[in-house]
């Protein structure tokens, strides 16, 4: 119920329509509450014995994963570790070699990438991937695709449906604008401005469609400390907000103990530790993999 | 919070209707009336039909990306189709032959377009030469085509539409004129519609369009059709409105060069990019005529005039690939802009 206030702020609802319409009609049942106290607690995104390998390279071997509903979910490891291979695992850009993701229930040896809008997922990607050659606003608007239902002809007479879809994606795109502090640059070219605020665009962008899990791919890779803090702070607002769930790779291991719910470290493709930030810093197989490293080589942090 | 840097250009310009609202004044109210009958035969007909074939392709190639070297394939189809349309149909108003050959272009258009979905670049451009060369082959093949004319020349039929005949340069001017603008405000409406955004989001990115949940075959087809679509009516005012003949020796792998040529110079994925191409590459070989007269008399016969024209737009091209890639549509955008910081300056 929760969830559905706090998504007010955007004027629409976490779930997919027939998941909200459940949710609705469950407060209303007393049995209906352990059902949705079981649903809570169950897995948003299940990963189970995921391998893959590019040609004989081994990329990830049998990694598990489990997202709880509401949670910011942090994946680190040092570079090639495997970590944008699992996101693009989940996103259905690469298929695993074997293991399966469950995705709100149900399973998928691949996930249909065109279907993932509609699954409720929306990510983010390691290296830019807006649309240079939209204005912000447009590429934002465009995060909002998939529920496009109008034919080309209907848009171009603008009546009706298409022009209902039209104002709404507008409304949506320019709230989400706002609430990333984006309003005065909607005009421009994504394509012209500078590094970190088309990251802030692509988050924007994958926010506008209203996902349950939101899959960010390094989204503070390659910016400055205040842009990383900003940033950090737009994550946290998100989840608390939005009540989205959010899957987040990121180098920076400072900003990632204080934003996480739970990390999980990937090393040479398998999972080496998962838990609460604390138990993170407390495992000795983490501080040699990754943060001995980092701190024998303070300047060159995240080799 | 955020660091919004404000001295950067912006690039969404103000009023959107008043220049083209002006342009079509001008256009239907003041040219006919001090035109000579050569700017009508020599300019403007063949100036609307290319502008019309540049919008088509600009829509496949500048909007959704997709490199195609069969436009003139298409407006080889949307010809003949119209003439036979209106040949064989009784009573089919001309208006209906042109838009069913429309159709017809796009058909085909959609056929050489399934390639795409596999094929990126210029492996995709090669297998649209496919188009080119097929249609031209059939269409000289089968003779049913031109109604088994033994030269392959065919008249066009005369423009009437609801009994009042288009006649003469300034009657098929005004019929070319209507129609390329109806089809314009079109291709406006679309590249500003969610699926302009789409074809986008295709070229610009196609696995983040899957992504956020872009129907990336379905738009690229669409692409094709509806760009093959404007294509082919390009045809029928080709071949209707300016030469008055319909053969498929004028629908060469150079017309498809010269289209691609009017989208590059001009501009891709803009609207006003393919008229500004189109009018630097039919007036331009105009001017270089008069010009080598005047400079050089007689030695400038049409023979050194063809090679110098080539010549002159080969390194034109470059030049434009070169210093502006963005066309003469951006080249005119910031030539504005810089004139209006000059005004307030001042």
């Amino acid at each position: 119920m929760n969830a559905t206030h706090a998504f007010a702020g955007l004027g629409a609802t976490p779930f997919p329509p027939d998941i909200q319409d459940h949710l609705a009609g469950l407060n209303f049942e007393a049995a209906g509450a352990e059902k949705r106290k079981q649903e809570a607690e169950s897995p948003v995104l299940e990963l189970s014995g995921i391998s893959l390998s590019f040609g004989g390279v081994a990329a990830l071997s049998d990694v598990d994963l489990s997202v709880r509903r509401g949670e910011i979910r942090s994946i680190i490891g040092p570079n090639g570790a495997g970590k944008s291979s699992l996101i693009n695992v989940i996103s259905g850009v690469y298929r695993p070699d074997r293991g399966e993701v469950q995705i709100a229930g149900k399973r998928y040896a691949q996930v249909p990438t065109q279907k993932l809008a509609r699954l409720g997922l929306a990510r983010t990607f390691q290296n830019l991937a807006l649309f240079k050659g939209l204005s912000v606003l447009d590429n934002v608007v465009s995060g909002r695709a998939h529920t496009f239902r109008s034919t080309f002809l209907g848009q171009i007479a603008g009546l009706g449906r298409s022009r209902r879809e039209e104002t709404d994606a507008r409304d949506r795109a320019s709230r989400v604008l706002e609430f990333l502090h984006l309003s005065d640059l909607s005009d421009r070219l994504a394509g012209t401005l500078p590094y970190g605020l088309q990251k802030r665009v692509e988050l924007a962008r994958a926010l506008v469609a209203e996902p349950d899990l939101l899959l960010l791919d390094e989204p503070m890779a390659g910016m400055t400390a205040t842009e990383k803090d900003e940033m950090a702070g737009f994550v946290s607002g998100v989840r608390d907000q939005y009540g989205t769930t959010v899957v987040l790779i990121e180098h920076d291991i400072g900003v990632v103990m204080g934003l996480s719910d739970r990390i999980a470290v990937l090393d040479y493709g398998r999972k080496i530790a998962d838990g609460t930030p604390d138990e993170i810093q407390r495992d000795q197989r983490v501080i040699d993999a990754y943060l001995g490293v980092a701190a024998e080589n303070e300047d060159g942090e995240g080799i | 919070m955020s660091d919004v840097t404000t001295d950067l250009p912006s690039y969404r310009s103000l009023p959107g209707w008043a220049a083209p609202l002006a342009v079509l004044a001008v256009a239907y109210g003041a040219v006919p009336f001090w035109g000579t009958s050569y700017l009508f035969e020599a300019i403007l007909l063949p100036f609307l039909a290319l502008s019309l074939a540049g919008l088509g392709l600009n829509i496949l190639t500048g909007y959704a990306g997709q490199v195609s070297l069969g436009s003139a394939a298409f407006m080889a189809v949307g010809a003949f189709a119209a003439f036979n349309f209106n040949l064989r149909i009784d009573s089919l108003p001309l208006i209906a032959s042109i838009v069913l050959a429309g159709f017809a272009a796009a058909a085909i258009g959609l056929v050489f377009g399934l390639p795409s979905l596999r094929l990126k670049g210029f492996y995709l451009a090669v297998s649209t030469l496919a188009a080119q060369f097929f249609v031209q082959w059939a269409l000289t093949k089968f003779s049913w085509f031109s109604n088994d004319s033994a030269s392959g020349v065919i008249d066009a039929p005369p423009l009437a539409i609801a009994g009042f005949v288009f006649e003469g340069p300034i009657g098929r001017y005004y019929f070319a004129l209507t129609v390329v603008s109806v089809l314009t405000f079109i291709a406006y409406r679309l590249v500003n519609s969610q699926t302009g955004r789409n074809f986008i989001a295709v070229r610009d990115n196609e696995t983040a369009a899957r992504i956020i949940g872009v129907p990336v075959l379905t738009t690229k087809l669409l692409a094709f059709a509806i760009s093959s679509f404007i294509i082919g009516v390009a045809g029928v005012l080709w071949a209707f409105a300016y030469l008055r003949t319909v053969e498929p020796a004028g629908f060469n792998l150079d017309r498809s060069f010269q289209i691609l040529f009017i989208v590059i110079i001009g501009g891709l994925a803009s609207i006003r990019g393919a008229f500004f191409g189109a009018a630097l590459i039919v007036v331009f070989p105009l001017l270089l005529s008069r010009l080598g007269a005047f400079l050089f008399g007689d030695v400038f016969d049409s023979g050194v005039l063809d090679m110098t024209q080539r010549i002159v737009l080969g390194a034109l091209i470059i030049l434009f690939l070169v210093l502006e890639p963005d066309g003469l549509a951006a080249l005119c955008d910031r030539t504005r802009k810089r004139i209006g910081t000059a005004l307030r300056q001042s």
